[in-house]
């Protein structure tokens, strides 16, 4: 169920090219505002929750999602070099499965440790704050790989949808609107927070039963979903 | 040795027929598909090669279907027209891959550069090739597990003459060697060099089917027309239509020129410049209008 060449591959798109810039950006700019954040207000238990579940979990985690887990397959479909990997006995789930795994991996690595870091520079993880968003940046990871995967197999404005997800629906909308934020994957993940950091420093619309159950479902599903679409992908020709 | 059936095949997007109910076998040896741009060689190739479902009809080989079947393609080498080719790879490091993908390794890998001739090259990045260097690779990833059966989406496209020729005795050598070679062209000439046996294309039909030198006869024993200027467009008119090669002759006053409807091509092509010559009379333009491929094409169907 996972190819290391397909994986090879894929690490080296994702890290080879600007992704990488702005993969490295994010995290880089969420420590600057973290070191500055601390030394002018200071170690603050609240700021530094505050500060974590808007920039790092709310902006920062869907924004590299959406570019490791739609970069992982989406330019290669849109320039036709997936060709060769469809014209192998390779089977397509695993192509798929292999995909996200780097995808989450490099998610994990590029908004958790950061959230972690961030964390640490603001309060020095006073009631595991840091820890807390750390998990759920972690959680969140995998969700939005796979759903950010699924987008770039199914579309060629991948990066668009996935970018207005999260930034329309995720901060925005789920602000403006309740029932929105059942729906959501940054609030599923602060259900898991919660439980770590406990207290009300993190909290969530969403209980952690219900939170576990979709954050399951719609990784699977989109796993599934992806790898169902990969077996009829249609390469049109130049004609 | 493998053998291609594409049986009764038709794909449609919406409204638009690109490939029309093609019946054919595809067997051991070089092949060539021929048909001018849009004709549908590419969407009849890519149902060949497993990526595009056919909307009626199937696609096998030996008795397999292509298409959802990627154990198929132990089978199969596939070089797409296509230029993007994971660029940030070297030339060895991109058939290595290919070659892992088929459960092989190293040793295959440099078998294959070493058939394409890629080895002085092998450790550039794939972005610093030429397109020639390219489509060599191609070839490679193509050929790593050695396939029975070949499919080449115009592979000759952007080659400079060299290389052209260097690619047609690999595709010859494969033929001889018994597996079973596609490729498309648009080009006449480089299906005629290679191919022994070709399938024409036109608009999305099966136009013929055959050996090439049938097929070439059909196409030059077409009537052929000609627009030619003279000293003297009347006295050549009446000298040439004493000659059954030639069954018309209009006089263009607007063009200045007489349009001229041979039949037999070979015949008329002598004839007109010693009826020249004995009439003193001299050509001014002498020019074929209406050697456009597609023109060539059409009257295959209509044949």
């Amino acid at each position: 169920m996972y190819d290391p060449t397909v994986a090879r591959l894929t690490y080296r798109a994702l890290l080879g090219r600007r992704r990488a810039l702005i993969l490295g950006a994010l995290p880089l700019l969420l420590l600057l505002i973290s070191l500055a954040v601390r030394t002018l207000t200071g170690a603050d238990d609240r700021t530094a929750s505050d500060v974590l579940g808007t920039l790092a979990l709310a902006t920062m985690v869907p924004l590299i999602g959406v570019v490791a887990g739609t970069g992982a397959i989406g330019p290669e479909i849109d320039d036709g070099s997936v060709v060769y990997l469809l014209s192998k006995p390779v089977r397509r789930p695993t192509i798929i499965l292999t995909k996200l795994i780097v995808a989450i991996a490099v998610t994990m690595v590029f908004s958790a440790v950061p959230t972690l870091l961030a964390g640490l520079i603001l309060n020095g993880n006073g009631g595991q704050v840091a820890v807390a968003y750390t998990v759920a940046a972690l959680v969140a990871s995998i969700a939005y790989a796979a759903v950010f995967l699924l987008l770039g197999t199914v579309s060629r404005h991948a990066v668009v949808f996935g970018l207005v997800y999260a930034l329309v629906w995720e901060a925005l909308f789920g602000s403006l609107v309740p029932g929105a934020r059942t729906l959501s994957v940054q609030q599923w993940s602060l259900a898991v927070a919660h439980r770590v950091a406990g207290g009300d420093l993190v909290t969530s619309d969403v209980g952690l039963p219900t939170a576990t159950v979709l954050l399951v479902a719609v990784t699977v599903l989109a796993t599934w979903y992806a790898g169902q679409k990969l077996r009829s992908l249609t390469l049109a020709g130049e004609e | 040795m493998s053998t291609l059936t594409i049986d009764h095949v038709s794909r449609w997007f919406g409204n638009v027929v690109a490939v029309n109910d093609v019946t054919m076998t595809i067997g051991p040896g070089v092949t060539g598909l021929l048909g001018p741009n849009g004709a549908g060689k590419s969407t009849l190739i890519n149902m060949m090669a497993g990526f595009l479902a056919p909307s009626t009809g199937t696609v096998t080989l030996d008795g397999q279907p292509v298409w959802r079947n990627e154990q198929i393609y132990r089978h199969i080498g596939i070089v797409p027209e296509r230029e993007a080719m994971y660029d940030f790879l070297t030339g060895r490091e991109f058939v290595l891959a290919n070659a892992e993908l088929h459960g092989l390794g190293a040793k295959a890998a440099q078998r294959a550069l070493a058939t394409v001739e890629m080895e002085y090259a092998q450790d550039r990045k794939i972005s610093t090739y030429s397109k020639g260097m390219r489509q060599r690779v191609k070839m490679a990833s193509a050929l790593v597990h050695d396939p029975s059966l070949l499919l080449l989406d115009e592979p000759f496209n952007g080659m400079d003459p060299r290389q052209r020729m260097q690619l047609m005795d690999l595709l010859r050598r494969m033929g001889d060697e018994g597996r079973t070679v596609l490729f498309s062209s648009h080009i006449l000439e480089e299906v005629e060099q290679l191919a022994r046996h070709i399938e024409v294309v036109v608009a999305g039909r099966h136009a013929a089917s055959g050996d090439f030198r049938k097929i070439r006869r059909l196409m030059t024993d077409r009537p052929h027309r000609y627009l030619v200027r003279s000293s003297d467009d009347r006295a050549l008119a009446a000298a040439l239509i004493a000659d059954p090669s030639t069954s018309g002759i209009e006089v263009d006053r607007a063009e200045g020129a007489l349009r001229i409807q041979a039949v037999d091509f070979g015949r008329f092509t002598t004839l007109l410049p010693r009826v020249a010559r004995d009439h003193g009379i001299r050509l001014l333009t002498v020019s074929p209008s209406d050697e456009s491929l597609e023109s060539v094409f059409s009257y295959l169907v209509a044949a």
